[in-house]
Formats: structure tokens, sequence, C-alpha cells
């Protein structure tokens, strides 16, 4: 218990009890804050796995009743979820890719004091975090590329993030010493080999959080594919989520009777379940990265 | 370096750039993209000054001077527009202080494992996608058949309609705004404490000050510098209310209350395909927010030493 030293050093000097009482509130906050978190949360998973009405009812609280798997059955024959999750992953993937390439290359060449050129350089990309040529302009710019509506459109033009060239540049900067690229000047290695074989190789840090920053951010981005998409088989998983959770394309075509009824239980089971379907792999995979994420935020954070 | 003849600074300029070559080839990927896909848009916005007639192109187009800003200036959208960005925006920047507070508090709690399973645990809804929120808000939110309807029913009242009211609509977006993201924005916070040298609470306890004190003069000066930094950049978007979760809040009940101007620039330009009336909106908005973002820039440098550049 290495912690114990610090506690005994906080509390030997104070032992008062107002002391005690700030820290009863304290965690009762602290709790209550995790109620507030993790409790609607929560409610989606039993409420996946309950029947709609007893959830309308109000009486799904801490467990699932009228336990059912029907909307996990009806998520099964709804294929564009699939063909959404398919896209989602490439888009994923090769957007990662591209994005890693451009903006850890970028940071890395910023980084370097003697590049010539670097501040002017630095205002380039920095003027595009505050001036932008807004929706139009970028729209048609798009389709003058004949980019609208590929796939490229969704992993190539807009990889360019310059907060994350800048979270690079300052990690380059503190972590890789000015001292190793006059070494292997001597030795005759060019900026390019030993960006590749001597840099990279240092970088794993920065480079695992800018790789999950982007990863997570094409998992859940919507909007490029709402501007820049029409064609449905090409529609990543947000957009077909769209349609499920808030368009609700499938309620405005019911009519009314019993089969209406059936239609708009399944309808609302399936809300539920394919929340959990879709936020599940994020979910899973976050607290195993969670220390990567922090650390970026901490690199980020380095002012110069 | 000082004495140097200009001829001679030339050359040497010239030779260290044509050295590091390879670094020029590492920026070219980005430099190319922003100056295709970032760069050409901006000149792009001069559309906003013209008729613009796909077909013609953008030079091709005849001038309108400024008939589209003066048509949004005087359309009826204009001021519910600006009020409805103006109000989300200031309550949104209303709950700064969240974040700061949440790390003054989770850094009290006693290192160990409930401190590591809150941290995690609090921030997690920041990785939940927007659509999953918003679809997520009008399940639960919903006063017939969701948690809150339950809830209200449970104390024999009957639950307000928060995701189909005008008025409410900047609660509901804040508010759910705070719940996803207020572990998360706290982190840089909680990184600026970690750096506190322990000795300086060590010699806090020894001059007899309480926990109370040693917030107040120990952790939250040690926030300020951050915080402004924060600041500043929040400012310069103030009227630049994220779209995305907006639009997906939108409903035809409380519209009057959530059109805000990314979404209106959205709905002219794509939907009813007015491109230079839209990109007119667009750049007026913009061209506010980095205004603001000067101004609050040179008024921090001015009085705190504290500047983005």
């Amino acid at each position: 218990m290495d912690a114990s030293t610090k506690i005994t050093v906080r509390q030997s000097g104070k032992p008062v009890s107002s002391d005690k009482a700030l820290e009863t509130l304290l965690y009762i906050w602290a709790a209550f804050v995790l109620l507030i978190v993790v409790y609607p949360l929560y409610f989606i998973v039993i409420a996946s796995f309950s029947d709609p009405s007893a959830v309308g009812n109000g009486k799904v609280w801490l467990l699932p009743s009228g336990f059912t798997l029907d909307g996990y059955k009806e998520l099964l024959k709804h294929s564009n979820i699939w063909v959404g999750y398919r896209n989602t992953i490439l888009y994923t993937v090769v957007g990662t890719a591209i994005g890693l390439a451009v903006n850890i290359s970028a940071g890395y060449a910023l980084s370097r004091r003697d590049l010539v050129g670097r501040k002017a350089l630095s205002l380039f990309f920095i003027f595009t975090m505050f001036f932008n040529g807004g929706l139009i302009p970028t729209f048609l710019t798009i389709r003058d590329f004949h980019l609208y509506d590929t796939f490229l459109v969704m992993v190539l033009p807009f990889s360019v993030a310059v907060f994350d060239i800048i979270v690079a540049r300052t990690f380059f900067r503190t972590s890789i010493p000015a001292e190793l690229w006059e070494a292997a000047q001597i030795d005759g290695c060019g900026n390019l080999r030993f960006y590749v074989q001597v840099v990279l190789p240092l970088s794993k840090a920065v480079i695992s959080v800018l790789a999950l920053w982007f990863a997570v951010g094409q998992w859940n981005a919507y909007f490029n594919a709402l501007i820049y998409l029409q064609d449905k088989n090409l529609f990543p998983l947000q957009l077909i989520l769209r349609d499920i959770l808030i368009t609700n394309q499938m309620q405005n075509a019911l009519g009314t009777g019993e089969a209406a009824q059936i239609a708009l239980r399944l309808a609302n089971l399936l809300r539920y379940s394919v929340i959990i379907v879709s936020t599940l792999p994020i979910i899973c995979f976050y607290p195993f990265v969670q220390k990567y994420f922090n650390k970026g935020v901490m690199i980020g954070a380095v002012k110069e | 370096m000082i004495n140097t003849q200009p001829s001679g600074n030339l050359q040497r300029t010239y030779a260290r750039i044509s050295r590091n070559w390879g670094l020029y080839v590492l920026l070219l990927p980005a430099v190319v993209l922003l100056l295709c896909f970032t760069y050409k848009p901006m000149y792009g916005v001069i559309i906003a000054f013209k008729d613009f007639n796909p077909v013609a192109g953008i030079m091709g187009s005849p001038w309108a001077g400024f008939k589209y800003f003066e048509k949004y200036f005087h359309s009826y959208q204009f001021s519910v527009t600006i009020k409805n960005t103006l109000i989300i925006s200031l309550y949104s920047f209303a709950t700064f202080p969240i974040p700061i507070l949440f790390a003054l508090l989770v850094n009290q709690l006693r290192a160990g494992k409930f401190k590591r399973v809150f941290q995690t645990v609090t921030y997690m809804p920041h990785f939940i996608s927007t659509v999953v929120v918003v679809g997520l808000m009008m399940m639960l939110l919903s006063p017939g058949n969701g948690l809150i309807g339950s809830i209200y029913r449970l104390f024999g009242a009957e639950a307000p309609n928060l995701m189909g009211s005008a008025g409410l609509f900047s609660s509901v977006y804040v508010w759910s705004d705070v719940w996803q993201h207020m572990g998360w924005d706290s982190i840089i916070y909680i990184a600026a404490l970690s750096s506190v040298d322990p000795s300086l609470y060590e010699a806090a306890t020894v001059d007899g000050a309480g926990r109370w004190h040693k917030v107040r003069y120990i952790d939250i000066p040690m926030l300020i510098p951050t915080a402004i930094t924060l600041l500043i950049l929040r400012v310069g978007g103030l009227l630049g209310v994220g779209f995305e979760k907006v639009y997906l809040m939108q409903n035809n009940l409380n519209i009057s209350g959530s059109e805000v101007i990314s979404t209106y620039v959205y709905k002219i330009g794509l939907i009813s395909s007015q491109y230079s009336f839209s990109a007119a909106i667009n750049l007026f908005n913009t061209v506010i927010n980095f205004a603001l973002l000067l101004l609050v820039n040179w008024v921090s440098r001015k009085y705190s030493e504290h500047s983005l550049w």
C-alpha cells in the first residue's frame, strides 16, 4: 500500500471533526454522480430484455420484466444494420490508417526546430482551426473532385486533424532529443529513414493515443455521411441508427390494429437492442485503453 | 548569426531547406489535403457575394454584393436563429466551471480502487455517439413510456414533454451535454492537479491549513492557466453551436427554440439548395466567431498574461 503513507501524513496533521463530515459528503456526492451516469445506461440494458409494455408501465427498475430476446431476434432481420456495421468497420480501419499517416508525419516535421518556414507552416495549419469555408463551399468542392457519394469521401478529404498534429508535435519535441538526429546525420542517415526507423518506434505512446481518438471519432461520426452520401449501401452504422432511433421511419409506416401493435412493440424493442449492439464494442474496448486516452490529454495539455 | 551578409544568409537558408527535403515530403500529404479541402472552399466563400449558379461556376456567376446578407438580416429567421444560438451557447458556457469543480472533488477522493472505478465510469459516456445519446434521451425522457414518465408517475405527477418543448430545449441540450462530458472534460484539470508538488500540501498542513484552505490556496490557483486557455477557445466558438446534436434533437414541437444558425445553414443550403444564401449566413457566423476569438485573446493577453499565441 503505497497510498497509506500519504493518507497518514494528511490525517496526522488534521484530526478535526469537520473534515470527517466533509469526507462523508464527498463520498455521498461521488455515489450520486455514479448513479446518474450509470443508471440510464443500465436501464437501456434491462429494457432491451424486457417486455415493452412492462417498460411503459414503469415495472422495469432493477431487473428485466417479462424477459424476451425478441429485440435481438428482430435485429438479425435488419440487413441494413449489418451493412452499416461493415461499412463503419471499413471506414474506421481505413480512416484511422490514413489519419495517422498524414497527421503524425506532419506533426514530426513541424516539431523539428531546423525546419525552415516552421512558423509560417504552423500558421497555415492552425488558421484552419478557426476559419473555414463553411458547409456549401466545402460541399461544392467535394463535388468538383467527384468525391460525392464515394467510399473515399468518408476517409480522405477530412483526415487532417490539426489538434492531433499539435499533440504529436508536442510529443516529439519533448521526447525525441535533438542529439539523436544529429548522431544519425553523422552516420549519413536521411530524414525519411530517421523518421521511419528511429522516430516511429520511439513513439508508440502518441501513435496509440491518436489511433484511438481517430477510431472513436470515425466510429461515432454521422455528419459527413449525412452530407456526402446518398447510396444506402455506403451508409455507416450511425446513419442507420439515426433512422431507427430518431426519425422513427418504421413507426411512421404503421397503421392501426393488432398487427400494428405487434410491429410497434418490436420497433420499441429494436431501439433498445440496437443501442446495445452498436455501443457495446466501444464500451467493452474502452476500459482497457482508458489510460492511453488520459495520457493523450496530458500530452496535449503541455503548453509551450 | 549577427554578422553574416544577406547573401550568405540566403545561401545558408537554401542549404538548410535542401538538407531537410525529407521533412517537406512528410508535410506534403497534410498540406495538399488542407489546400484542396479547406483552403479551396475558403476561396469558394465568394459565392456568398454572388448569385451562384452551378452551371456557370463560381467565376461565371454574376455578383450580388451584400444582397444575401441583407436578405438574412431582414428575414424572420434572423432573430430566431441568433437568439437560439446565443441562448444555447451562453447557457452551455455557464456550465464551464462544472468540470473544474468535478476535478477538485475527484482530487479529494482517496487514491484507490473506488477512485479508479469512479473515473473510468464517469468518462465512459463521452465515448457514446451523439446519435445514440439523443436516441437514449428520446427513450428515457418520453413522458409516455420513458423512464422519466415512470418516475413522475411514481410520485403521482405528470411528466413534462422534455424533448418536445421549445422553452426547455436549451436546458435539455446543455444538461445532457454535462452528463455526457463532465467527467471527460475534467481530465485535463485532474492532470494539472496531479502535478502539484506534495511538499506544498505538507507545508500547508504544518501551517495548520485545513482541507478547504488547501483547495483554495493551492489547487484553484494551479488550475487557472488551463482554465483561461480553454475559456478563450470556448468564447471563439460562442456562435458555433454544434450542428450534430441540435439537428438530431430537433422536431416540429421544439423547432422555435431549437433552430440555430448551423441547422438553418444546412436546411437553406442542402435541403432547399439556395447555395449563395446559405454561404452568406455561414460566413457571417464564421466572421463573428473569429472576431470574438481575437478580441478575447487580446483582452486576456492584456490583463492576465495568458493567451493562445
